[in-house]
């Protein structure tokens, strides 16, 4: 494998490990949070919400943004990294 | 000024700016027109995406439908926002960095197969016609309400307007009038939201004021308030829902992938410049969706409190003025059951008195809580915007798959440059023209398609991309027998279970797994994942080439500007 190839892979298999765990986060607060954990969840309350509901209607969808532009973040630096920023 | 001369003049204003910018950006080229020239700015594509994603269900029809079904309405909000997250991770920076026009054109050049291609093409257009239709008959809908036009003549203006911008205009006239329509409709959602949140709990921010307590002294949250209510009425708490854990499970991932999935959305991410640009732009275009998306929810819980204090138990005579309005529309119906004169609205079908349309609760709310003039007609403005930026996007697909994908790919290779942007230009104006009849005679089964074309999507776009990139070994065979084996079971599903084409619709006890019809595209796009894969170990390896191809998109380096080829 020549020096280019092995740059490549290697990329490759950090950006993948992001995605695992940013992936896991999405899944967490929607489908753990918002849906299968919802009714334990639904016994705490924050202000006039019970939680699993507020992660249904509103935390999921905040979690999604940050997510985005944590991977945004993660992605420009390992671009640097490896020196495929342009 | 009363309400209509308002509407009259918002609407005037916003459609001369719709046209002024289509024919300041009109397109000269067919890279122009497909990907609007590819040097489109993250923000500037972040709002035309949100745009074009917002349709006129998300502004008009939303609110509404989790106002009536609480929690169970979740699974739209989680659906069509998470879908972004996909899209940003596993799909946009790669296709950008793969640099071609169209959805079909990656799955023909990475499946190395004009078979594959033609196939795309295929399930591009049942997704973007189905979804079109619905956006059209939204534009007659909101005419025929607001300016009391006839819905037929409210289609033909839409059409009229969206065909100048789109075929003129194509990706690039089509960007810069979603970046206006963004304006237009977030402003139109955001206003009455804010006026009522501030009315209702003294809190301005509508996603704060939904978890405040009632301005009326009693110190009561709002959300305790209406789960009271809706117990007191019989209806089932509104933090509960009525549906099952698997469906919701089914439906919110089917409508998550199905996002990432539609052609109109992806396309989008082509007109960047670099792949950064194009991971950039995904995050800017979910921020800007989560603001409406994330207000809805309050919107719902506001208006459901007010129209039930309203109407509840209320004498029929003594009601405001805007509910005979509404009445005379026929999206609220009152049918006094026991002769007492006061309205009973309960959840038992016997003694319902009050039939409410889901999409009073953002048409009508400005009036339910005396909101000025200005107000109610900005509304207005802002579902058109909603509706024709959507529609405009789903033609510029549907005129790409043809032009592009078909006779540039397929039929005539030997088409010059000059040539095919007439082709395009001409496949948009029919396609116009059939978007617009379905919108003046709408085939039964629109509406309950539009929500299906998600389903759609995910069964057979979204395997295909995903496998194209993560898995360097996937060849054609399996990439195509998946995506046929995905589409029709879905197509199937869909015919037995909604449309009731292939006899009487079964029980719901009959759903596969429990999972309704708008969940299964969960299903179908997991046979399609396990078709693609068992096929693809017994069939030979992609060639060497396309192998590099995988490996080239897989590093953003590079990505230069969207090319012809």
């Amino acid at each position: 494998m020549s020096e280019k190839q092995k740059k490549a892979t290697a990329y490759w298999k950090e950006n993948v490990r992001y995605l695992f765990i940013l992936l896991f986060i999405w899944f967490a607060v929607s489908f753990g949070a918002g849906i299968l954990f919802k009714d334990a969840l639904n016994t705490i309350k924050i202000g006039g919400f019970k939680l699993g509901f507020w992660f249904a209607q509103q935390g999921s969808i905040y979690v999604f943004v940050v997510l985005i532009f944590v991977y945004v973040r993660l992605m420009n630096k390992l671009d640097k990294k490896y020196g495929y920023n342009e | 000024m009363s309400v209509q001369v308002w509407t009259y003049l918002l609407v005037g204003i916003t459609f001369t700016l719709y046209i002024g910018i289509a024919i300041w950006s009109r397109a000269g080229s067919t890279k122009e027109f497909y990907v609007a020239g590819g040097g489109v700015s993250p923000l500037a594509n972040g709002m035309a995406t949100a745009a074009d994603w917002m349709s006129a269900a998300s502004f008009i029809s939303m609110a509404g439908i989790i106002a009536f079904a609480g929690y169970d309405g979740s699974v739209y909000l989680m659906g069509w926002t998470g879908g972004y997250v996909l899209l940003a991770l596993l799909l946009a920076p790669y296709l950008r960095k793969f640099g071609k026009f169209t959805v079909p054109d990656f799955i023909g050049d990475r499946y190395y197969s004009n078979t594959a291609r033609i196939v795309a093409v295929f399930c591009a257009l049942i997704v973007s016609f189905t979804y079109v239709a619905g956006q059209m008959r939204g534009v007659g809908v909101v005419f025929s309400r607001f300016l009391q036009v006839d819905i037929n003549t409210g289609v033909i203006i839409g059409m009229v307007i969206v065909l100048f911008y789109a075929v003129l205009g194509g990706m690039k006239g089509i960007t810069y009038t979603q970046v206006a329509q963004y304006c237009v409709l977030i402003f139109a959602f955001m206003v009455p939201a804010i006026f009522i949140s501030f009315q209702m709990t003294g809190n301005p921010i509508p996603q704060l004021g939904m978890g405040s307590t009632l301005n009326d002294g009693s110190g009561t949250f709002l959300m305790d308030r209406l789960n009271g209510l809706s117990t007191e009425l019989g209806f089932a708490e509104y933090t509960d829902g009525t549906k099952s854990v698997i469906d919701v499970f089914a439906i919110t991932l089917a409508l998550m992938v199905g996002t990432a999935g539609l052609p109109h959305v992806i396309v989008r991410f082509f007109t960047v410049k670099r792949v950064k640009d194009a991971r950039k732009s995904a995050g800017l275009a979910l921020l800007l969706i989560a603001i409406l998306y994330t207000t809805a929810p309050a919107v719902s819980v506001f208006a459901k409190i007010n129209l039930i204090n309203t109407v509840s138990n209320k004498e029929y005579s003594l009601m405001p003025v805007w509910f005979k309005n509404w009445e005379e529309t026929g999206l609220l119906q009152f049918d006094d059951k026991n002769n007492d004169g006061i309205i009973q609205f309960v959840a038992d079908k016997d003694k319902n008195e009050l039939m409410v349309d889901n999409d009073i609760v953002v048409i009508a709310n400005p009036e339910i809580a005396n909101l000025p003039a200005w107000v109610i007609a900005l509304v207005a403005a802002g579902a058109l915007a909603a509706a024709l930026s959507t529609a405009a996007g789903l033609l510029l697909v549907i005129s790409a798959s043809v032009s592009h994908d078909l006779i540039k790919k397929v039929f005539k290779p030997s088409i010059s440059e000059k040539g095919e942007l007439w082709a395009a230009r001409g496949a948009a104006t029919v396609a116009v023209v059939i978007a617009g009849y379905f919108g003046i005679h709408p085939p039964g089964f629109v509406a309950a398609v539009v929500a299906l074309a998600f389903g759609l999507a995910a069964a057979s776009f979204f395997p295909a991309i995903v496998l194209g990139i993560f898995y360097k070994k996937m060849n054609k065979e399996g990439a195509i027998g998946g995506m046929i084996v995905g589409i029709s079971l879905m197509l199937f599903y869909m015919a037995k279970f909604k449309l009731g084409w292939l006899g009487e619709i079964p029980d719901k006890s009959e759903w596969w797994f429990g999972i309704s019809p708008e969940g299964f595209g969960t299903v179908a796009m997991i046979v399609n994942f396990a078709v693609a894969l068992v096929i693809n170990r017994f069939t030979p390896e992609p060639p060497e080439e396309v192998q590099e191809i995988v490996e080239n998109i897989r590093i953003p380096s590079g990505a230069g500007e969207a090319v012809d080829h």
